[in-house]
């Protein structure tokens, strides 16, 4: 398969998997689902997930860490979140700040 | 939320502030756009991920793997792995939505973060109409504006070139960490999350794009179910609501 073939099929099973869990909620049983054990990982996945993908967004370049502009565009955002900006600002926020540590 | 009264709560209030936070979450939808475009993938690719997927952390997730030069499919695991929380909000939606047959199969598409955060809020003692209303009209007002804008941001972050000189790989962090911000509300949270970060950048010399984020994760839940658990990490919808009443 072409790189683009297989982009554009993980993008469709990434979508049938995302359609198919939340419709499976709706529609198993409760004791399925409701273990305990099961709703802490669910809880804990979006924490961890995020967490890494926050690290290698900002410190990854290809197998390299490098510190560069993005940590300073997520230090702002960091700032930002604190003071209780929203998203569109926090994102778009720590961009133009990366933008200008890379002008200086 | 729960502070509202069922006599208090009128029909106007539900269709209200289900507006407001499908008007304000469905807006971000622009930053998708640019950053799935930014990315590397094309305009038709980021509008397929909002409409298919419809999930944000997830959606964010899979350009992040792209951009990051992962694999598709390691993009798609990540992205699914986050989409798995949206089966847990079906379950506590079930009972009070009483969705049956097509019903449920077009609605499930909107069973997100916030639509589970706005229905769930309804008090439960007026036989769920409120619960319904607040359901559908949060849930598709994101989906219509998300889509929306995830291709106006894609047209804009398309015609912009190179995303460095915008900042644009920067606000990918960014947007990661304002999604993950609200859910750091206790100390079992926060040390997943240092954990999570902390073995993913450990594993990004060592292994191919893709891998240090989903390997990072499972050690990081892993650890975590061995932490001493405070009662809010067990209770996913009702992280949901912190977000929403920030």
């Amino acid at each position: 398969m072409s790189e683009q073939a297989v982009l554009w099929a993980a993008i469709l099973v990434s979508g049938v998997a995302s359609y198919a869990l939340k419709l499976a909620g709706l529609s198993v049983p409760e004791r399925v689902l409701a273990h305990p054990l099961a709703t802490r990982v669910a809880a804990l996945i979006p924490v961890a997930l995020l967490a890494a993908l926050i690290a290698v967004q900002v410190l990854g370049e290809g197998r390299a860490l490098v510190l560069d502009a993005r940590v300073v565009g997520l230090a702002a955002a960091v700032v930002m979140l604190l003071l209780r900006a929203p998203f569109l600002v926090v994102v778009f926020g720590a961009a133009a700040v990366a933008a200008l540590v890379r002008l200086v | 939320m729960s502070t509202v009264t069922a006599s208090s709560t009128s029909r106007r209030e539900v269709v209200v502030d289900s507006l407001g936070v499908g008007i304000a979450t469905g807006a971000y939808g622009v930053s998708f756009g640019a950053l799935a475009t930014a990315s590397g993938m094309d305009v038709w690719q980021a509008c397929a991920l909002s409409l298919l997927v419809f999930s944000g952390a997830s959606q964010f997730a899979f350009a992040g793997v792209i951009a990051a030069g992962g694999s598709p499919w390691a993009g798609a695991l990540t992205s699914t792995l986050l989409a798995s929380r949206n089966a847990f909000y079906g379950l506590a939606l079930a009972p009070r939505l009483h969705l049956r047959g097509w019903r449920r199969l077009v609605h499930a598409q909107v069973v997100i973060d916030e639509s589970t955060a706005m229905a769930l809020g309804q008090p439960d003692d007026d036989g769920e109409r409120f619960t319904r209303l607040a359901f559908r009209l949060t849930g598709w007002s994101i989906f219509v504006l998300w889509n929306l804008m995830t291709l106006i941001g894609a047209l804009a972050g398309q015609a912009m070139g190179d995303p460095r000189t915008f900042g644009l790989d920067a606000a990918v962090g960014a947007a990661f960490l304002a999604l993950l911000w609200p859910r750091l509300t206790a100390w079992p949270q926060r040390i997943v999350a240092l954990i999570g970060a902390a073995v993913a950048t450990g594993l990004v010399p060592l292994s191919p794009a893709g891998v240090p984020v989903i390997l990072g994760g499972v050690v990081a839940v892993a650890v975590g179910l061995f932490i001493p658990h405070a009662a809010d990490a067990t209770d996913a919808p009702a992280e949901a609501g912190q977000r929403e009443a920030r």
